[in-house]
């Protein structure tokens, strides 16, 4: 704590999660997210984890799930097309209610597509990715600092809840410097308590089994609604936000991740240029703050969503306000970073269309 | 009165859903006679795949755990590089170890990761109703190769013991089989070396096992013994593909 240090993206959320007591990682080489592997190579055997590079994100992802099974903190990375190969692991993990954390760096889709920084995976992301019933804690950071920081909120999050919990980055925030301070106490992962349903080395307890299935009718429906109880919990108590400039804006820029970069940048100019613009920045995409964003629909005339993708949060942004104000849509897919002189423009058009809403993707 | 014989305590004592005449209760009770007899129950633990198997979560006293199919091995190398005092199996049947999961095993095997894999071969997936395995043999018909399996079409069968050992990781693989009392006896031996490797941290180590299938097979229950003799038998030979005595790569 205290220290700065300069550091990219990639590697201050690989140092965040050990500091977090993250003792096993798994991973397999997809840019551009391979600092975060080549920073746990080494890392992890340091602080006495464990470190695999996975024949394939599939078995990465699985290592994760035996790993997370006995109770350790325990990470994966990948970029987008890895994370689509992981997501049946990812379903597993949240079938059998293991808090498994990982990163997805998001690049520029769909299929093999670029290794620019990119938004498309929101959807994959806040609407569970794999097959069934079932949310993932996802924190979008917007700095390098914000990457060395969520680690722990993901753990911590993930195993009050027992549910998955990710980073969704993107290429841009992974391999950007920035200045990096870790604000909490490194955590000593030998003191984290082993959780009672930990498997492993179990003298003189019950046994315990840990899977995602059951037969018997009725019985999987009591699963998942008794898990559905929990999600409940975390859209009430776990939204983040961050929002500036919201007390007189007539629109507000709702963006997250590098796009919240990009449209702060936008805010400071268009306030030089008089017009009445605010910032909203989702920390958590899912839960969404919701209510936060209500709050602020209820006080301007419009918004404007600024994406990397073809317009994803967007749906989430109508959907909490329940379509309250037109909401316009800036947005820039395969891998293109937005300028603050472009989401000017998308806010003067805004502006201009009123009531109808404006679509400002080029 | 005398008893010669109990149920291993790493079995538990439920009713199995297993076909009267599969090979899986047999095998269960071997590996739950090996946990006993090298006292390592206590600290074990087990994956059960997807397949016939998928229950054996139900059936042994240690520790278990389900997962995806065919990555078995995967999820026992995250047990066992986060846990490494623990005895960690994976139960696999021919479909989840050679089609599905067969990148998990040759790479758990390549990395000599510290496991114990018990897999079961009946050359058919038994669960999904008798479709064609990996380990299907030339002409032997099933569900989705009626006709018989046809080398032009569906290619040829897989022979995993000897696939793996090319690998320096792979420490000890045996091919056994229990369509006879005497090679229940062989596959109980092997599994304990199996078992034991594990314990003096030698490294990957798997037991392939011939075995019945009499539901779906597309021939009858009494002649499943007399089919795996007869034509499994010259396809996959029984015996010791590799016996490596080096120090382990995966764990302790």
């Amino acid at each position: 704590m205290g220290e700065k240090l300069l550091m990219k993206g990639n590697d201050a959320m690989a140092e965040g999660a050990v500091r977090a007591g993250c003792r096993f990682f798994a991973g397999y080489p997809i840019t551009p997210q391979n600092e975060v592997p080549e920073y746990m190579s080494w890392r992890m055997p340091e602080v006495g984890g464990a470190f695999i590079q996975a024949e394939s994100e599939v078995a990465a992802i699985n290592m994760l799930f035996g790993a997370a099974a006995t109770g350790v903190r325990s990470m994966t990375s990948s970029s987008s097309p890895g994370i689509s190969l992981k997501q049946e692991g990812i379903s597993y993990c949240a079938g059998a209610d293991l808090p498994i954390f990982f990163a997805n760096v998001v690049r520029g889709g769909p299929g093999l597509g670029n290794i620019a920084g990119a938004q498309g995976d929101y959807f994959q992301s806040v609407r569970g990715g794999g097959h069934g019933d079932y949310r993932t804690f996802v924190m979008a950071p917007n700095s390098a600092e914000e990457m060395g920081n969520f680690p722990l909120k993901c753990y911590e999050v993930g195993e009050k809840y027992r549910v998955p919990s990710m980073i969704l980055s993107d290429g841009t925030i992974g391999q950007m410097m920035e200045p990096v301070e870790f604000k909490f106490e490194t955590v000593d992962a030998k003191k984290l308590p082993i959780p009672e349903w930990a498997i492993g080395a179990n003298p003189g307890r019950p046994r315990r089994m840990v899977g995602s299935y059951d037969l018997r009718e009725g019985e999987l429906e009591k699963m998942v609604l008794a898990r559905a109880k929990r999600y409940r919990e975390v859209e009430e108590k776990e939204a983040l936000w961050e929002g500036k400039m919201l007390d007189d804006a007539e629109i507000v820029l709702v963006s997250y991740g590098i796009a919240s970069r990009a449209s702060l940048a936008a805010m400071k100019l268009a306030r030089e240029q008089g017009l009445k613009v605010g910032w909203f920045r989702p920390i958590t995409l899912w839960p969404f703050p919701k209510k936060a964003l209500t709050d602020v629909a209820k006080r301007v005339k419009s918004l404007l969503a600024v994406e990397l993708s073809l317009g994803q949060m967007i749906d989430d942004v109508k959907l909490a306000i329940d379509c309250r104000v037109p909401v316009h849509l800036h947005a820039r897919p395969g891998g293109v970073l937005p300028t603050g002189e472009e989401i000017v423009e998308s806010v003067r058009k805004a502006l201009k269309a009123g009531s109808k809403e404006a679509a400002c993707c080029r | 009165m005398l008893q010669v014989n109990r149920r291993p305590k790493s079995l538990l004592d439920v009713k199995m859903h297993y076909c009267p005449g599969c090979g899986h209760g047999i095998v269960h009770r071997l590996v739950a006679e090996c946990l006993d007899e090298l006292e390592v129950a206590s600290r074990a633990v087990g994956v059960a795949p997807v397949g016939c198997s998928v229950f054996a979560d139900h059936y042994f006293a240690c520790d278990m755990i389900q997962g995806a199919h065919g990555r078995g091995p995967a999820i026992a190398t995250g047990i066992k590089r986060s846990k490494p005092e623990c005895i960690v199996f994976s139960y696999q049947g021919d479909g989840d170890l050679a089609s599905i999961g067969m990148a998990e095993t040759v790479h758990s095997a390549a990395r000599s990761e510290n496991i114990t894999v018990v897999f079961i071969n009946n050359s058919i997936y038994g669960m999904t109703g008798g479709q064609m395995a990996p380990t299907t043999l030339i002409g032997q018909p099933s569900t989705t190769s009626p006709k018989g399996r046809d080398v032009k079409v569906n290619g040829y069968p897989i022979r995993v013991c000897e696939l793996l050992s090319q690998l320096d990781g792979a420490r000890y693989l045996e091919r056994t089989s229990v369509h006879t009392a005497a090679h229940v006896i062989k596959t109980k031996k092997a599994l304990k070396k199996a078992f034991q490797n594990q314990i003096d941290g030698k490294g990957f180590s798997m037991v392939e096992v011939l075995s019945m299938c009499p539901t779906n097979l597309a021939i009858a229950p009494k002649d499943n013994a007399k089919f795996i003799a007869e034509k499994m038998l010259p396809v996959y030979p029984l015996g010791v593909y590799k016996d490596a005595d080096a120090p382990a790569a995966g764990g302790k």
